[in-house]
């Protein structure tokens, strides 16, 4: 569970049933078991107004346990980056009354939220759960470039190569955290580098 | 004291009946300035020098925002009521020199919203005439819904139509015209805001049906200025002040700390903005509580009170002021 530190910060919840007339699931992972135990609250039909999208892990767990939820559509993808023109037609002929709920990893959360929020969504009335890893998405802010699944503390830029302070601070626009040169004064000075995202 | 709001000196410009309960008000500075910018949704409290008395009553802005030459402010006569309106639709004359507030808004546009969704009932019209003017002017996506009693209580109702054409959608009463509310709520493309702004009852209405048909609450935008209702007189000790005051019946309790010399914050003196939240110390009696602004449990708990539109009746109260 990620820790509130500064305001930008996100800090994710626990999924909850909302009222609507359709639900749009988008979840990598272990995020597959946020859905899950929601479902256990649900009302009964909950997932027949319902879309999940599914992005499994390497190991390929849990499409059956989505599946035995039995939603209106389910729909596996092999990353973020495949489903996007999926979720962005989804999102274009949407409707108010269309919930989405988010469950995974930082990144995929991220993400998706980025989308959402283009396409009218407030980001407080998305419903989010972080589940796995805590590995970040993160914006050199010096070249730009985003490095994804940080894991260590400081991290390589994989643009520029610069090696770069992973801050908590966090943009909702870029879908990622704040990288900065960690020793910009002088560049032989490499700190430790540990794991601190796992 | 009205908390972050300087006085604005003013002199009545025009005065224009509008239909037989409404009638407009135009206001420019005396000193023929241009008047403070405000958005569409900001309301101004007009000081009402009624001979002894003087009533603070909020009204929302209705011209074009693009606009600040002068204010303008429609007044729905209400017989019954506490005496504002009637005081400005019989003694504010053209030439009348008076004070306003300078404009708040409780009542904002989300300029981030894909579509603006608003619905609109008799008097609660007026907000939505300064919105659909700045969101005109910026070639926004809205869309009206306005019922009113009949055609000719329709106040404003051809204006807009001729301004904004299809974009108006009226329901009258008296032709048993209603809002499909289900099925319009149900059809707005995603990122709709929607803005709803008339009577209690529609405005619970609208919310309650928004709310179940998956609208968020961070989507749904409502003003209601309850006006302060009048009720039995009480008796109130403010703790602080070290004062014990009757409140009257035709008086608010914000009123009567007013005239007893206290001066607490307020900012829209409806039950909506939250600036006059009082502590209440000890009370033996209930609380006749009418805002929008405190939660249930807060209601429940007997240790707060909204004092610009909320009463009590009992034996004692002992407010922290």
């Amino acid at each position: 569970m990620a820790a509130k530190t500064i305001i930008s910060r996100p800090i994710y919840g626990t999924l909850s049933p909302q009222p609507g007339k359709h639900h749009l699931f988008l979840a990598d992972a272990d995020g597959a078991l946020a859905i899950v135990d929601m479902a256990k609250t649900a009302p009964a039909g909950f997932f027949d107004g319902a879309e999940i999208v599914f992005i499994p892990g390497p190991d390929g767990k849990h499409v059956g346990a989505l599946e035995a939820l039995k939603p209106a559509q389910f729909h596996q993808a092999p990353s973020f980056a495949s489903l996007l023109p999926r979720l962005k037609q989804t999102l274009t002929n949407a409707h108010m009354g269309l919930r989405l709920y988010l469950a995974g990893t930082e990144g995929l959360i991220g993400q998706a939220m980025q989308v959402a929020l283009e396409a009218g969504i407030d980001h407080t009335s998305m419903q989010t759960e972080h589940r796995g890893s805590l590995a970040r998405r993160m914006q050199c802010v010096h070249c730009k470039g985003i490095t994804e699944n940080v894991t260590t503390q400081p991290a390589t830029c994989s643009h520029c190569g610069l090696l770069l302070l992973v801050r908590d601070h966090y943009s909702r626009r870029l879908a990622a955290f704040q990288g900065v040169c960690i020793n910009a004064e002088d560049r032989s000075e490499i700190p430790p580098i540990e794991e601190a995202f796992p | 004291m009205s908390t972050g709001t300087t006085k604005l000196d003013v002199v009545v410009s025009d005065v224009v009946p509008v239909n037989e309960l409404v009638t407009r008000f135009h206001f420019r500075r005396r000193d023929g300035e241009l008047l403070p910018t405000f958005s569409g949704g900001a309301h101004v409290v007009v000081e009402m020098r009624d001979g002894e008395r003087t009533r603070l009553n909020p009204y929302s802005l209705m011209g074009s925002p693009l606009d600040t030459r002068e204010y303008t402010i429609s007044v729905r006569r209400d017989d019954v009521g506490r005496g504002g309106s009637l005081f400005m639709h019989r003694s504010v004359k053209p030439g009348l020199e008076m004070v306003i507030s300078y404009p708040v808004n409780l009542f904002s546009l989300d300029l981030r919203a894909k579509k603006h969704l608003m619905l609109a009932g008799g008097i609660g019209i007026t907000p939505f005439m300064a919105q659909t003017a700045q969101l005109a002017g910026e070639g926004g996506n809205f869309e009206l819904h306005y019922t009113c009693r009949t055609a000719s209580l329709g106040t404003y109702a051809d204006v807009l139509r001729e301004r904004y054409d299809r974009r108006i959608r009226l329901y009258h009463d008296d032709r048993e015209e209603r809002i499909d509310l289900d099925r319009l709520l149900s059809t707005q493309p995603l990122g709709t805001h929607l803005y709803v702004c008339g009577p209690a009852g529609m405005i619970n209405w609208v919310r309650d049906r928004a709310a179940s048909l998956g609208w968020p609450s961070e989507a749904v935008h409502f003003e209601h200025f309850a006006a302060p209702q009048p009720g039995l007189p009480f008796d109130v000790t403010l703790a602080v002040s070290g004062k014990t005051i009757r409140v009257g019946e035709q008086q608010s309790l914000l009123e009567a700390i007013e005239a007893a010399g206290v001066d607490p914050p307020y900012l829209c003196r409806g039950g909506v903005c939250g600036q006059c939240e009082t502590n209440v110390i000890s009370h033996d009696g209930k609380f006749i509580h009418n805002d929008h602004w405190l939660s249930e449990e807060e209601h429940r708990s007997g240790k707060k009170i909204m004092p610009c539109v909320s009463r009590f009746e009992g034996k004692s109260l002992v407010l922290e002021r």
